[in-house]
């Protein structure tokens, strides 16, 4: 793992008692000795810290970057208030998933948040879509934590009271000590929770400090992505990805009210006309389902659906046993006429077929704040 | 450092067997095993009755991270299998050597045990696999 970047987080983890796996191009924590399951099961019924320091962070400023963004995204970036936070998709020409994307309006800047695997590819397309009119920074020398679950309001109003005070999808700057921490209320578990930016100099005294909490444990990639498929929530180059619409992902919601055909920006995106026309129509052959199986046997990625009759209508892009669920959880594509809630699939693993039921996401009761 | 006891004898992929001296042994996947694993959530074992030959994939363990092949060291007929591991594989994590025993298997050629490694060997197979 030499030629693997670390995070400023690193030594710390490695003090921790961590796992590593490369994960797009970083040695990250899979798992601490608490072990998966129990991270998972600590994250919801106390408060988990999380090392997202491998997302791309990057700020754009200049003449109107809100209007030079939406060029390439599909949210409603003009309408987005100062200190708002929002998901966006780039999309392709073709009407595909670039990457997904959290979009803060900063006041005098917009602050994006990327994918670890896609954030040269973004930095390249942001630089050649819209480079020439406004200026983007990307802050290397930042670091991410994510601190989540139900003890994280309290952890937080002990380290900073004004950050607490956020609601879900609320970001603000605040000072602690002598660090400049970008707050935003938000996170990938489907749990109440924060996500801090901090200068990579101070990462390290940032997650000692919240560490010190008798609540707060160290949690790995491992439980991250069993947190986040429980909470419905899509995993860029699994469930989302360059071959799947925002429409065929269930995603609608990503596209804004104003960027949507009739309304005062339509399209304006790549791929816009198909997006917008699959939209409309309601038309697209596939669609992104949850899907709950019996027993305990996780169905993974890749494993094939079929229909009773036996035909094959989808195929599986995420998929574990969920531990808050007490049984295997999943999302696949399947065709359109098999995405209504308690279908019955089968999925076939090792050779035998498990049944599945097409299930309402999020798996778990999410619990954001909202005020 | 991983738990193995000199009792035991191992496979390189990781089983555990237990002659029981009376023509029967018991398999399991050893501590080392359980370890790389991480959190087991499910166990899929074979029908009571199958005749399995050595080297032959006789059932899965899957973790929460992902789906590991039971490899058979002897060949023989299942003929009892552990039916706990469906309520409770995390024993699989906790007990690797006695409650989570995997099957057991009335073997069909003796000489097939002498062919598997002792506990000091299988400890030098991990430490080189460590390595």
């Amino acid at each position: 793992m030499s030629d693997l970047y670390h995070t400023p987080l690193h030594a710390l983890h490695e003090e921790c008692g961590a796992k590593f796996v490369p994960f797009a191009g970083y040695a990250m924590p899979v798992q601490f000795p608490l072990g998966v399951k129990r991270e998972h099961e600590h994250t919801r019924q106390r408060c988990g810290l999380f090392d997202v320091s491998h997302m791309g962070q990057i700020l754009i400023r200049g003449e109107n970057p809100a209007l030079m963004l939406e060029q390439l995204v599909t949210a409603d970036i003009v309408g987005l208030k100062p200190g708002a936070q929002r998901y966006a998709l780039f999309t392709s020409n073709d009407g595909g998933i670039h990457d997904d994307l959290m979009v803060v309006n900063g006041g005098d800047h917009l602050y994006l948040v990327v994918n670890a695997a896609c954030k040269d590819a973004d930095i390249a397309l942001l630089r050649s879509g819209i480079g020439t009119a406004v200026d983007i920074d990307v802050l290397d020398d930042r670091a991410l934590l994510a601190l989540q679950g139900p003890e994280a309001h309290r952890v937080m109003e002990a380290l900073c009271p004004e950050a607490s005070q956020l609601t879900f999808m609320q970001h603000r700057r605040v000072n602690v000590e002598d660090m400049e921490l970008w707050v935003s209320r938000s996170g990938y578990t489907g749990e109440d929770g924060f996500e801090i930016s901090v200068p990579a100099h101070q990462a390290e005294r940032l997650a000692r400090l919240l560490l010190e909490d008798k609540d707060v444990e160290p949690i790995g990639l491992g439980a991250r992505d069993s947190l986040r498929l429980e909470a419905g929530l899509c995993l860029y180059g699994h469930d989302i990805a360059k071959d799947t619409t925002p429409v065929e992902a269930g995603l609608g919601w990503a596209i804004g009210k104003a960027r949507r055909q009739g309304e005062e920006r339509e399209g304006g995106f790549p791929g816009a006309d198909v997006i917008l026309t699959q939209l409309s129509n309601q038309d697209q052959l596939r669609q992104r389902v949850g899907l709950i199986g019996e027993g305990r046997a996780p169905i993974r990625e890749g494993a094939l659906l079929y229909s009773e009759s036996g035909h094959e209508i989808g195929v599986v892009t995420s998929g574990t046993f969920g531990p808050s669920v007490g049984q295997p959880v999943a999302m696949g594509y399947v065709d359109r006429e098999y995405v209504s809630l308690g279908t019955v699939l089968h999925a076939e693993v090792r050779g035998k077929r498990l049944p599945l039921t097409v299930s309402k996401m999020p798996f778990i009761t999410p619990h954001y704040y909202r005020g | 450092m991983s738990n193995i006891p000199k009792t035991l004898r191992y496979t390189d992929s990781h089983e555990w067997i237990q002659d029981n001296g009376d023509g029967t042994v018991t398999i399991g996947i050893t501590d080392h095993a359980q370890e790389a694993l991480g959190d087991v959530v499910f166990v899929e074992l074979p029908e009571v009755g199958r005749d399995i030959e050595t080297g032959e994939e006789f059932g899965v363990i899957e973790s929460v991270k992902a789906a590991s092949d039971l490899y058979a060291p002897v060949s023989g007929e299942v003929i009892e299998t552990n039916e706990t591991l469906e309520e409770t594989p995390e024993s699989v994590n906790e007990s690797p050597y006695d409650d989570a025993w995997l099957i057991k298997v009335r073997v069909a050629d003796a000489t097939d045990l002498e062919a598997l490694l002792d506990a000091e060997a299988y400890a030098h197979l991990i430490e080189a696999e460590e390595d």
